[in-house]
């Protein structure tokens, strides 16, 4: 037992970042994960459209695993592994994706527009920008409380970057001074359009000072690169720093949905270092630095497999929402709703 | 002592901030000594310091912002400058206020105070009525109090309300008209008032135009011919039992509202009664609106491109002489 603690610990410090391991699983479950909801979508098992952070893995995982109890996540279409980090059980994306009543959403909304209110996470529109005013409003709320220590963390992509709310929400949280934090991750495609037609300036990072934030660039392919920026830029805004703006670069390995074929992306660009797959990339950290041995590696596949399977089997065995037993109410003050016979 | 509709808005908003903590109020100009644009705050963020914020120019980050704070437990109020400018925030208050109740079971009480209607020389872009797209979209009460007394009271109730609520203040009134003291307390809402009964004609209206139909109904008065004024106070949800119960009355309906004609509050009133109370009607349902097109600066236009007396004494001799 001893000699096995010891070589864990010897193990641990070749680690390039004190929780590479555990972010590795996040990841390692959300690949799995959506390589089922693709699956499943390729049967005809989901209604609407898949979505999935092919290749963001790594930005995603650092988004949510430096979140805390009281904290604000806004997570938008590829943060599937920031929403498990920082809390959400399984069972709810999987009951959203399968239409289960039993779901967040109950079926009145699908995909990835579910939140998880008991752990910190927004359900976000699809109006791209939208939802930062509302993470400011959230923080700024509990600064009105006296509320302390806390942080607020949203995504985007390149393509969200260009909007008139997305400036006007990332402008209000600098004015508003609440401990805000944007990773913005530039996956060179917004659905089928390149970087050339989406900006013009040398690097979204330099908007940083504009808005008077501080802006870090980081490869968003690199595991341990992404946990150190990603990390210390929700460590600086907690401890009272400025509004941070993380800026991460990948290559979206999957089309803009599952019902995207991505043909538009040119062949060279897979080539390129930043399209590097970050799952593949990490795992192989782990097996060149001995950081699990390869039965390991494996033991954790099948455990992951196996929460998948059950949370797929659970939903799959639930009801779906009857629309006549459907409460169609949209407001909590029920006295007030129209009425039109 | 008297109150003015604009006074009634200020205290009812002091009174908020007095008695409840989680209220704050967001928008454009409205801290410091200016007060807002119309004065609507003046006095109070000295009053009440740091719960009456100044905003930068962002109507949609304005009502991002109150959204996020609703829904972590606080009752803002965002001030508008003008109902016009709400445009740039529909998407937030129609797709993510309207919407997150349903979709979430999370409560979403935000108020959001529309100075709403024309004045003289205002023109296209600050003269608008925009309670007919907010109706119109799920999720949202609407209001539009016509009296000082309705807009202390409806504020207060607005704010109270766990839902947004749009409130839609009419900027003719601020200074036009006055009231003796404050109400203790109101008519709820979603209720209309009969203000004039009569029983030859219903004028079903709200906002500014209640003063416009009162007008026509003393005018008319002089011939014997007694018109019933109905405010209907909130466009949504529509009190329609009391004006079914109008029109049970009178047999004839006139419909007026300020806002642009292609549907809106008038149509909605006229489709109610002619499905829900066409046994009632002695003769067609009739509306006016504002003219379908943008807003005029001058006054010689802008006095014909909005409903008033003169159209509306016109319009209601043509239904009763049918």
């Amino acid at each position: 037992m001893l000699q096995t603690a010891e070589r864990g610990a010897a193990k641990e410090s070749n680690a390039p970042h004190p929780r590479y391991l555990e972010a590795f699983r996040w990841m390692l479950q959300t690949r799995v994960f959506e390589e089922k909801l693709t699956s499943l979508y390729r049967g005809g098992q989901i209604t609407g459209g898949v979505y999935i952070g092919r290749g963001q893995e790594a930005v995603s995982t650092a988004c949510g695993l430096f979140l805390q109890k009281g904290d604000i996540l806004a997570p938008l279409i590829r943060d599937q592994a920031a929403r498990a980090a920082f809390g959400e059980p399984l069972i709810n994306v999987t009951r959203t994706y399968l239409g289960s009543r039993q779901g967040p959403m109950r079926g009145r909304d699908g995909n990835i527009h579910r939140g998880c209110a008991e752990a910190g996470q927004l359900a976000m529109i699809s109006h791209l920008g939208a939802m930062i005013p509302v993470v400011v409003g959230k923080l700024l709320a509990k600064k009105m409380k006296g509320e302390k220590g806390f942080v607020g963390l949203t995504t985007l992509g390149e393509g969200g970057m260009q909007t008139g709310a997305t400036h006007e929400g990332l402008n209000m949280a600098a004015v508003e001074k609440v401990p805000f934090v944007v990773v913005v991750t530039n996956n060179h495609f917004a659905y089928s359009t390149t970087n050339d037609r989406q900006f013009a300036c040398a690097h979204l990072v330099d908007r940083a000072p504009g808005y008077g934030y501080e802006g870090h660039k980081v490869d968003g392919t690199d595991l341990a690169a992404c946990l150190e920026v990603i990390g210390g830029a929700v460590k600086r805004a907690r401890d009272g720093g400025p509004p941070q703006l993380v800026v991460a670069s990948t290559l979206r390995l999957a089309g803009h949905g599952e019902h995207d074929d991505a043909s538009y992306v040119p062949p060279e660009m897979r080539k390129e270092a930043w399209a590097q797959d970050s799952v593949q990339r990490a795992e192989q950290l782990i097996i060149d630095r001995g950081l699990l041995d390869p039965e390991t590696l494996k033991q954790w596949r099948a455990e992951v497999v196996a929460e998948v399977e059950k949370a797929v089997e659970t939903a799959q065995r639930e009801g779906a929402p009857v629309g006549n037993e459907e409460d169609w109410c949209a407001l909590s003050t029920r006295e007030l709703m129209d009425t039109i016979s | 002592m008297s109150v003015t509709y604009l006074e009634a808005i200020r205290e009812a908003q002091a009174r908020l901030l007095r008695e409840d903590e989680r209220v704050f109020i967001y928008g454009q100009d409205i801290a410091g000594k200016f007060g807002g644009a119309f004065k609507a705050t003046k006095g109070l963020a000295e009053q009440f310091p740091g719960r009456v914020l100044n905003t930068p120019i962002s109507e949609d980050a304005m009502v991002g912002t109150a959204i996020g704070a609703a829904m972590e437990g606080m009752r803002p109020i965002v001030e508008m400058q003008f109902a016009d400018f709400s445009s740039i925030a529909l998407n937030q208050l129609l797709n993510n206020a309207g919407t997150q109740y349903w979709r979430t079971q999370t409560s979403c009480p935000i108020t959001v105070r529309l100075p709403s209607g024309g004045t003289k020389g205002s023109g296209p872009f600050h003269s608008q009525s925009m309670e007919g797209i907010y109706s119109h979209y799920p999720g949202l009460v609407v209001v539009a109090p016509a009296t000082v007394e309705d807009a202390y009271t409806m504020l207060i109730d607005a704010v109270a309300i766990d839902d947004p609520v749009i409130y839609c203040e009419h900027k003719y009134l601020y200074y036009h008209l006055k009231a003796d003291a404050l109400p203790k307390d109101g008519l709820p809402i979603g209720k209309a008032r009969v203000v004039r009964p009569g029983r030859d004609l219903s004028i079903v209206t709200y906002s500014a135009m209640v003063h416009e139909a009162l007008a026509v109904a003393q005018q008319f008065n002089a011939d014997g011919i007694e018109i019933e004024v109905v405010d209907l106070r909130s466009l949504k949800p529509l009190d329609t039992d009391t004006v079914l119960a109008s029109v049970a009355r009178t047999g004839r309906l006139l419909c007026v509202g300020e806002a642009f004609p292609w549907g809106g509050a008038t149509a909605e009133v006229i489709a109610r009664v002619a499905t829900e109370g066409f046994h009632l009607l002695d003769a067609a349902p009739a509306r006016i609106n504002a003219k379908d097109t943008p807003i005029p600066y001058h006054p010689n236009l802008w006095t014909e491109h909005r409903p008033n007396a003169k159209t509306i004494a016109a319009k209601s001799r043509q239904i009763l002489a049918e």
